[in-house]
């Protein structure tokens, strides 16, 4: 469980990585200098995501968008890099009018720079064209 | 039917087991490899699942389940010697490795394999195993049948959902209808602690301020044509519902997120041995089961939590599919089986279950187990011998530790030898 609590000593947050199937517990404190030091985690990459929470917590972001020509209606896609989880939502509205044509390859662009992050939307999975298909 | 078909391995089920068997055994020498697979396409339920998380161990990157699937498909498809039949239904197995499948242009066709890999996965459990009171109305799925719809099929089955049991589909489903607009009203978990693993709590829970309910369970159904609303009650260590705490929770879904089953049906037409505790077959460290030349991998054997090990698990099952299917090319079948030399692993103290089964004396193997309960500072012990220790052990959590030389010395000089028992136990560390 994500814990906050601000002190006068500055900042503390105890919360699950979530880099990994391990999902160690992570804590974080920032003194009152604005300086983070974090404990907790036994990866590299658990450090980053520890300081990136707190300081712009991102996500990758996956779902599906519309595919024509195709045996199945859908397209599983996902953004090729993690975006501000705040963008989430206003992605999700973004990628719900989007409709492609197969043949689609794994890693084909779908959508490039989403909502300006420099981020771009990808296929992940490869898909047939199907003449006759919906 | 016209004829009976040949081949060296054959491959029921063509999901990421059944992907990862057929490859490894034409690496190590199978001349011609026959994959079965019900669905229009390969990969299994990798197809379904397109979020994240997939791969971080075999990969170092984290995939999404169609893209780890695609690491093996190319492969498969590209293999002129992989005979991959789709929209094939196997109807049965017999000990002597015939199969009986239908197939919509060959009819009913009859293979006759010289070793056999089972790889037919698991299902989920539904509303019938859990005997949930209430009226029997629309809206109740399993979270992986919903998975489907929202994902590939494009149905989105509810708008106000609450998901029944924390496994992990359960939870990666949670998140699925947020992001598409539905309200998840709660996750309610009969354990004191969750199902899935800790990153999906946060990650799809904690995420989108989705509550979970722990030592709680779903207690009536309301609702005559579509569901209207659930009654939660808190349980006690029992599981029984506790009087007073009911609560009502509007809902026009239920999820169910309450386990898998592996799929052996077809295992046991051909008289394979099943193991209680995992639901799949006894199995020895090549991952043959007692029948011989019929070897078992993934979910089928015993329900995985990460993928990156059903492809680990199905190259050994494979391999030695192989090498079973060259020996009895070269007409000694049999000749390296010697279940005289085995030893049989047995569970202990908070462990659930322990793989493979059985295990020939001095094999140095990675033996897979699960605890039954969460414990802190736990040292995993084989028949008294130390394996490993561990800061923390869950149930949700597949624990993998490699037996040594040095492991079966300390056994041997303790007496132990083929035919015994070994007991592996999760203990708090001294």
């Amino acid at each position: 469980m994500a814990i906050d609590t601000q002190t006068d000593q500055g900042f503390y947050r105890r919360m699950t990585c979530i880099v990994c199937p391990t999902g160690c517990l992570l804590e974080v404190r920032k003194d009152a200098d604005g300086k983070l030091s974090i404990t907790g985690f036994q990866c590299r990459r658990g450090e980053m995501y520890a300081e990136n929470e707190v300081l712009n917590p991102k996500r990758v972001l996956t779902t599906t968008v519309r595919i024509r020509n195709a045996s199945l209606p859908l397209l599983p896609v996902r953004t090729s890099d993690a975006i501000p989880k705040e963008l989430l939502a206003e992605a999700m509205r973004v990628l719900a009018q989007v409709e492609v044509t197969a043949p689609v390859k794994t890693g084909d662009a779908i959508l490039a720079n989403l909502l300006d992050t420099g981020v771009d939307v990808i296929a992940s999975r490869d898909m047939k064209r199907i003449d006759g298909a919906a | 039917m016209r004829s009976i078909r040949y081949t060296d391995v054959a491959v029921i089920g063509g999901g990421p087991a059944g992907l990862a068997a057929a490859l490894a055994a034409r690496r190590a020498g199978a001349e011609h490899v026959t994959i079965l697979e019900r669905n229009h396409e390969l990969g299994g339920i990798l197809q379904q699942c397109i979020h994240n998380g997939f791969g971080l161990h075999r990969f170092k990157e984290e995939l999404t389940g169609p893209e780890y699937a695609y690491r093996f498909i190319p492969q498969v498809e590209a293999d002129p010697n992989i005979h991959v039949y789709l929209n094939t239904m196997v109807l049965s197995l017999t000990p002597t490795k015939e199969i009986t499948a239908i197939h919509p242009d060959h009819g009913l066709v009859k293979l006759k394999a010289k070793a056999v890999v089972l790889a037919m996965g698991c299902r989920e459990r539904t509303r019938g195993a859990l005997t949930i009171p209430g009226t029997r109305p629309a809206g109740i799925y399993t979270a992986g049948t919903a998975q489907r719809f929202v994902n590939m099929e494009g149905y989105m089955p509810g708008k106000r959902v609450v998901i029944l049991g924390s496994g992990d589909i359960g939870l990666i489903m949670a998140r699925r209808f947020t992001l598409e607009g539905a309200k998840v009203e709660a996750v309610v978990e009969i354990m004191p602690y969750p199902a899935g693993l800790a990153r999906n709590i946060a990650q799809c829970l904690e995420d989108f301020n989705i509550p979970l309910y722990l030592s709680s369970t779903v207690t009536m159904i309301h609702g005559k044509d579509r569901v209207e609303g659930v009654t939660v009650s808190q349980v006690d260590d029992n599981w029984c519902p506790i009087a007073g705490t009911e609560r009502y929770i509007p809902c026009d879904t239920l999820l169910l997120s309450v386990g898998l089953i592996p799929e052996n049906e077809l295992s046991q037409t051909a008289g394979v041995p099943l193991d209680p505790r995992t639901g799949g077959p006894v199995v020895d460290e090549k991952r043959e089961t007692l029948v011989s030349g019929i070897f078992a991998c993934g979910n089928v054997l015993h329900v995985h939590d990460l993928v990156d090990y059903v492809s680990e698990e199905a190259e050994i099952a494979g391999e030695e599919a192989a090498r079973h299917a060259l020996r009895e090319t070269a007409d000694e079948a049999g000749s390296g089986r010697d279940g005289g030399q085995q030893l049989a692993l047995k569970p202990g103290s908070n462990l659930r279950y322990v793989l493979p089964q059985r295990i020939t004396a001095g094999a140095e193997v990675d033996l897979y187990m699960r605890v039954s309960h969460p414990m802190d500072a736990v040292t995993l012990t084989l028949s008294g011998v130390t394996l490993a220790k561990k800061r923390q052990v869950r149930p949700s959590e597949m624990l993998k530790i490699r037996l040594k030389a040095q492991h079966w010395e300390s056994l041997f000089q303790a007496g132990k030898a083929p035919g015994q028992e070994l007991l592996v136990a999760a203990e708090p560390s001294a």
